[in-house]
């Protein structure tokens, strides 16, 4: 796909970026990234450290300003609205580092998400976060106050608060790192039941055996640009055709 | 229960955790709702069986108990530590000396002097809230400052030496000093109640989110800028009232005293040993907070050390304040503002 196909983008997706760019003083973060998603598609969003993936998820969720180009939500320009426009309008975050609201029960900080996020009130908003939290094994925690959780369940925390939000597109930052082989698996079951109910979602991974089984169109990122793109199983082939030219691995 | 089981594990669970429950209310909030009615009711009657000598300390004490819990709004639910809440004690005062110079009821014009500091504190949160955690508590600090060299310098108001409050000559002594202690008394039961009602609303779970996490929050939906200027406004409006009824019962204001950091210290203070971000905490710390000041009055200077070395150790060995060590681990609370799940076995 050329640029300016790209640039012509779908008039259907979820989310689309366009030609993004960020820079910190001469130091360029981002430079022209260009892509989109489609309701009920899962993308795959994969490159070295350093490479910009984190930066550009702040982008998207309105926590940084990009230097150029825009962001788009269901073909809605959101590139200057502030973050919590941005959630009400349908798009959930999870944080890389994990950010609960520590003085809040576990069930509370869900709730946040389903009563601001999803708009819901009383027992709607009860059984939305209750949903959240059967998904993401939390439930039997539901009264802790989220500062006593392990890393493990403040990630799945993580997920539980952006899931409550019943968000059309979903940004996840690096949410099966540290996971068993099972928990891996019934992590992924969660994802993909998610994209199934219609949800655009934008993940980025660096354990590439729980993304592929769910993403349908990687993105390689590698200094700020758009490395590759397509199908996981080219995107991947040609990184290692890469990798063999430049003696290292780009991942 | 685990989380890759299917679709199936939904619908099971539903029917294996029937139980599934929000518990918002408990027996003894209950009761603690009944006692804080008749004893308002009890306090509401003093004027007529106590008199004026008991009505004196507790204009005091209901003044103090209001101000620690509009202080903890802010501070302790939306995470705005300010310094200067003695700006809006000032402004009810000044207030209500504009509107009974004009001719108004004083005792009417309470409401008045209150919405006259909200409306202050509206364009004053624009500039003080683009800061945050110890700018924003010199900023606010500042601010008070500022209106204070302003009264000072302004010879409508008194200036330096203060003004005696017009309108009170045509009300006989005792009814004045039972129409002062019942407007403590309602500004104190407004200002703990309405705090109550906004932590257990949305908006208190939206404070409690913001200061906790803003860029979390802020990314789970929450209007972070309007949360706290909300906040901060109200706390404002409650503390104008209070100021008002300061002046109204000392008959008396100026601008070194009403617009001094001593105020703010006391709020943080009792706020602090109390519990903060909690209903019970701001009214234990007023309570330890005027006792402290009747029993140690008589020390001169010593009475401050003695108060900071109370607060010292408190901080030191219940950090939570007293409330808050006592009741967290127990479970208690008489003013439940959470969520309690049950049924999630």
């Amino acid at each position: 796909m050329s640029p300016s196909e790209r640039l012509a983008a779908r008039e259907t997706d979820a989310l689309s970026i366009r030609s993004v760019g960020m820079s910190f003083g001469s130091l360029s973060v981002l430079d022209g990234v260009s892509f989109g998603v489609a309701p009920g598609e899962t993308l795959g969003l994969v490159g070295p450290n350093g490479a910009g993936k984190t930066t550009l998820l702040d982008i998207v969720a309105g926590a940084r300003r990009c230097d150029g180009g825009q962001v788009l939500l269901s073909g809605r320009d959101v590139t200057r609205l502030a973050a919590d426009r941005r959630c009400r309008l349908g798009l959930a975050r999870t944080f890389q580092v994990p950010r609960p609201f520590g003085d809040l029960t576990v069930f509370e900080n869900a709730l946040v998400g389903a009563v601001r996020g999803a708009g819901l009130r009383g027992r709607a908003a009860y059984d939305d976060v209750r949903g959240a939290l059967v998904l993401t094994d939390l439930l039997a925690v539901a009264n802790a106050p989220a500062s006593s959780l392990r890393l493990l369940d403040r990630k799945r925390l993580e997920l539980a608060r952006a899931l409550a939000m019943r968000p059309r597109v979903l940004l996840l930052d690096e949410i099966a790192g540290g996971l068993t082989d099972p928990e891996t698996a019934a992590l992924v079951g969660t994802v993909r039941r998610v994209r199934d109910g219609g949800t655009a979602i934008v993940w980025v991974e660096h354990v590439l055996r729980a993304l592929t089984q769910v993403a349908t169109r990687l993105v390689c990122l590698s200094a700020g640009r758009v490395l590759a793109e397509g199908a996981p199983g080219e995107v991947l082939a040609d990184l290692g055709v890469r990798a063999a030219y430049f003696g290292r691995s780009v991942l | 229960m685990t989380a890759g089981t299917g679709g199936g594990a939904v619908t099971a669970g539903t029917a294996a955790e029937g139980r599934f429950a929000v518990r918002r209310w408990s027996r003894t909030a209950s009761v603690a709702a009944a006692g804080s009615v008749v004893a308002v009711a009890a306090l509401a009657g003093v004027p007529y069986y106590a008199g004026t000598s008991a009505e004196q300390p507790l204009v005091t004490l209901f003044c103090l108990v209001a101000l620690a819990s509009l202080w903890n709004l802010m501070a302790g639910f939306a995470g705005l530590t300010s310094f200067g809440q003695q700006a809006y004690l000032g402004a009810g005062a000044y207030a209500l000396y504009a509107a009974a110079s004009m001719g108004l009821d004083p005792f009417a014009a309470i409401p008045l002097a209150a919405a006259a500091a909200g409306v202050l504190s509206l364009p004053v949160s624009f500039a003080v809230l683009r800061l945050s955690g110890g700018h924003f508590a010199v900023a606010t600090w500042v601010l008070a400052e500022i209106l204070r060299l302003a009264v000072t310098l302004a010879p409508s108001a008194g200036g330096n030496t203060g003004v005696s409050l017009p309108g009170v000559s045509g009300y006989d002594a005792l009814l004045r000093q039972a129409l002062t202690y019942w407007w403590a008394l309602a500004v104190a039961v407004c200002s703990v109640a309405g705090v109550y009602a906004l932590a257990r609303s949305r908006f208190g779970l939206d404070a409690r989110a913001v200061h906790s996490d803003p860029v979390a929050a802020a990314s789970a939906g929450v209007a972070v800028g309007r949360t706290r200027r909300w906040a901060y406004c109200l706390s404002a409006f409650g503390t104008g009232a209070v100021g008002a009824v300061l002046f109204a019962n000392t008959l008396y204001t100026q601008p070194g005293s009403v617009f001094g950091v001593q105020h703010s210290v006391a709020m943080m203070f009792m706020v602090v040993i109390g519990g903060i971000g909690t209903i019970e905490g701001p009214i234990l710390g007023a309570l330890v907070f005027f006792a402290l000041q009747q029993a140690l009055s008589g020390y001169g200077p010593w009475y401050l050390v003695l108060l900071g070395a109370a607060g010292i150790a408190i901080t030191l060995f219940a950090p939570r304040g007293l409330w808050g060590s006592l009741a967290a681990p127990r479970g208690w609370s008489l003013f439940p503002i959470g969520h309690h799940i049950s049924g999630t076995s």
